[in-house]
């Protein structure tokens, strides 16, 4: 089944290998990491992989009994694949976004483009 | 556990795995379930265990929250 305009967001996806971003799932838990791979499922890989909110999610977070006083450097969990089914958001920083470019996108796609 | 297969619906086998039960009162339980197939429906993450770092986990002090069912 074709969902019109997810080849959109695939292509733009695309763009953004290699940028940090937080992907917030819909069991609430969000995850940080940089953006390796997306798919046409827009299944996401993130390598160096950490978790936001460390306090209540300390398992995804660097073994150590200090994880309290230093920021986790790394996890037990290095890279990650993410069903794309999960994701409610996937969080950019401002300047990875060009709003315009993504507007008109949408603009064509919404007329049949 | 060790990932033996995988489809494009994210169906997955997965070898020698157990299940790790967090809790914020107890350590970690860790159930031995053998060889699985699970159907990608239920998948929301499939992580890559670092061994090394894995290894250096107490999991008899590890207190978490257990994380929150998938709501779509």
């Amino acid at each position: 089944m074709v969902i019109p305009g997810v080849q959109l967001f695939f292509s733009y996806f695309k763009d953004l290998v290699g940028r940090e971003v937080t992907v917030e799932l819909k069991n609430d838990l969000a995850i940080r990491g940089t953006l390796h791979s997306v798919d046409q499922y827009l299944n996401i890989k993130l390598e160096n992989t950490r978790v936001v909110d460390q306090d209540k999610y300390p398992h995804m977070v660097k073994p150590n009994s200090f994880f309290y006083f230093f920021p986790p450097s790394r996890l037990s969990v290095r890279n990650c694949f993410i069903r794309g089914s999960v994701v409610r958001y996937v969080q950019l920083p401002p300047e990875g976004v060009d709003v315009e470019l993504l507007h008109d996108a949408t603009r064509r796609e919404a007329r049949g483009g | 556990g060790v990932l033996r297969g995988f489809d494009q619906a994210t169906n997955i086998i997965l070898d020698e795995s157990h299940e790790r039960v967090y809790s914020t009162k107890e350590g970690v339980q860790q159930l031995v379930l053998g060889l699985y197939i699970i159907r990608g429906d239920n998948i929301s993450i499939v992580g890559e265990i670092d061994e090394e770092l894995d290894e250096k986990l107490d999991l008899s002090k590890l207190r978490a929250h257990p994380l929150k069912p998938v709501i779509h």
